[in-house]
């Protein structure tokens, strides 16, 4: 895989090379993420996300397993249990808000990704496959979150869980069966709650199989890069290592002391004070919103208010379930051969609308369900199907893009004679083109 | 760009054949602050292993040992642990002080075991020194085994009435915690 340039690798200690005859572990890893991945040379901070991703998936993994060995998915004991490891466990408080507050920012590094990677086209080919597996990890990403928030069993986690099983109640004929099933039950309790803990645990580990497979799909081709324009030959590219792990460890530490400011000084700035109360399956809390990173989604369920044909409650789910979905046909819908939003000025207007889309939507999303906010979620659930169904499709077929660089280093590597040149002896124009 | 300006004046040849560069620095600068990191990260992870407070928090325990009689023994909960408190008669007390030290395999005598003035009052672990089996003795009936004290049924490790290891592969003589008589009928455990 990647670029004939690639240096291959050449264990110098006689153990590596005995080791790499067996079993050439350090050659993967220098193939993947080491001097042996040819990595175009003009990323810029937006290319760091995904190993930010790939820095909290390993935050919450590790977290998680400490917390596991504390935490028992026992109706009676689940509250207790996590309120004895924030007061008794050793670190537990530390090792509890990091993971809260890690999801967070899973959340927070994984929609920047992906915005990324609408702006860029880094979803069009050859790229689709690199794009759909990354939509995989979301979903799951979203089932584990949803079912981690329901672990403490507060009131915030019961509601959730009543709420979103509720979903599936939606469909007609099989939707309630479907719900019970689920549940283990005809309400959240004990049977919901262990299977919930089993399935927590266990798709952080699919995400990090499907993320292998993402990492693999994105290296036949290589990394995409903010000109869009294809690696052509050597001078495009840097090796991974040292220039991009130096540059995102420069990125991990800057984001980790964000991430530490929020752990240390604002834990529960992102969560609810409600789920601190115990479940009671009597009470609802008067404001029930999912966590900050399914907002958007939230606002596009409540949007539908009236019956049309279906009943307004399954429209909401459809359309919350097909505002992802429908990202996964992305590649097919936005027709340009220009990968990226840079020469592109038309998309590039509509980009930043959805960008402020979202964030209405999620906005509203968080909000009470007044009448106001309803109205606002229903345009702006409309505007988000709009731009991928009409505005995309529409754009990309008439719009004409600015010219595209030759290449990579033509469009990097300018103007360095000048710079280089001594003080004083600057050439003049004509000189330049003399030398040249 | 310090380092390229540096080299292109160096006066030191060494400089560009293995002497010390400032990227040199850098490197371990940044390699040594992410081990920091790392410690400071393992640090709480370990730390989480250990006891919590909850637990520490049981590290004492109080028993009224009014109601036994001599001869009798009973078992009680310290640190999750098994303790037996013991009331001797005379004759247990006689047969322990007749043993000479030097025939012993961790030797002590009963009052080195005992409070002074209460040596009758025998508080052991009852954790057997050999692989933590509760070793026979306390209840009514129960083996004592040969030498009349407790009876470890798992390997046969035998106790003698100050619960001294006679005989069998445990070690060591059952362990006396830390106690304190409150008053005549009731004791600290820890």
């Amino acid at each position: 895989m990647s670029f004939a340039w690639a240096k291959p690798y050449e264990p110098k200690a006689p153990f590596m090379r005995w080791l790499d005859e067996r079993l050439p572990l350090p050659r993967l890893a220098y193939g993947a993420v080491g001097g042996g991945y040819p990595v175009p040379r003009n990323l810029n901070y937006w290319w760091n996300f995904g190993v930010l991703a790939g820095l909290f998936l390993t935050v919450q993994i590790v977290t998680g397993i400490v917390l596991a060995m504390w935490y028992f998915s026992s109706a009676d004991g689940a509250f207790n249990s996590v309120e004895h490891i924030m007061r008794d466990v050793n670190a537990g408080w530390a090792i509890r808000y990091i993971h809260m507050n890690g999801a967070s920012f899973f959340f927070v590094v994984t929609y920047i990704h992906i915005f990324r990677g609408l702006f860029y086209g880094s979803y069009k080919a050859p790229r689709e496959l690199v794009w759909m597996l990354g939509l995989v990890i979301y979903l799951l990403m979203m089932a584990t979150a949803f079912m981690g928030y329901v672990l403490p069993w507060g009131q915030m986690s019961y509601w959730g869980a009543q709420v979103i099983t509720g979903f599936f109640s939606a469909f007609p004929l099989v939707g309630e069966p479907i719900r019970v099933w689920l549940l283990g039950g005809y309400a959240p309790d004990q049977a919901a709650l262990t299977r919930f803990f089993s399935l927590h645990y266990l798709l952080p580990f699919v995400i990090a199989a499907v993320v292998i497979l993402h990492i693999w799909a994105l290296h036949i081709p290589g990394s995409g890069n903010p000109t869009g324009v294809d690696v052509k030959d050597e001078k495009d590219t840097l090796p991974f290592h040292p220039f991009y792990t130096a540059k995102d460890g420069w990125a991990a530490a800057a984001f980790l002391t964000l991430f530490a400011l929020f752990v240390y000084f604002a834990p529960n700035y992102l969560g609810h004070p409600d789920n601190y109360i115990p479940a009671n399956p009597l009470a609802t809390p008067a404001h029930i919103v999912p966590e900050w990173y399914f907002w958007p989604f939230y606002a596009i369920l409540r949007a539908f208010t009236v019956d049309f044909i279906l009943p307004a409650k399954l429209w909401g789910v459809l359309a919350m379930f097909s505002s992802i979905l429908i990202l996964f046909f992305l590649p097919w819908l936005d027709k340009s051969p220009v990968r990226s939003g840079s020469y592109r000025p038309v998309f590039k207007r509509f980009f930043w609308l959805l960008v402020i889309d979202v964030l209405i939507l999620g906005y509203c999303g968080g909000a009470p369900a007044t009448p106001f906010y309803v109205a606002v979620s229903q345009l702006a659930a409309a505007y988000y199907f709009a731009h991928f169904l009409i505005i995309l499709p529409i754009v990309s077929s008439l719009e004409r893009p600015l010219p595209l660089p030759d290449s990579i280093s033509s469009s990097k590597l300018h103007g360095e004679k000048k710079e280089a040149a001594p003080a004083g002896i600057s050439p003049r124009r004509g000189a330049t083109a003399i030398v040249e | 760009m310090a380092t390229l300006e540096q080299s292109a004046q160096g006066s030191d040849p060494a400089e560009s054949g293995g002497g010390v560069r400032r990227r040199d620095f850098l490197n371990v600068g940044a390699v040594a602050f992410a081990g920091m990191g790392v410690v400071a990260v393992a640090f709480p992870l370990i730390q989480q292993m250990g006891p919590p407070a909850d637990v520490l928090a049981q590290a004492s325990t109080e028993v009224d040992i009014s109601k036994i009689a001599a001869g009798q023994a009973i078992k009680t909960v310290w640190r999750k642990q098994p303790v037996f408190i013991r009331n001797l008669t005379p004759a247990e007390i006689q047969a322990a002080n007749a043993v000479p030290l030097s025939e012993l395999r961790d030797p002590q005598s009963l009052a080195d075991r005992t409070k002074p003035g209460k040596t009758n009052w025998l508080i052991t672990l009852g954790v057997c020194t050999h692989l933590g089996c509760v070793p026979l003795g306390t209840g009514e009936g129960e083996n004592r085994g040969p030498f009349g004290g407790y009876f470890c049924p798992c390997h046969g490790s035998a106790y003698d009435t100050a619960a001294r290891i006679r005989q069998g592969p445990a070690p060591k003589n059952l362990m006396v915690p830390e106690y304190e008589f409150l008053s005549d009928t009731t004791v600290r455990i820890g």
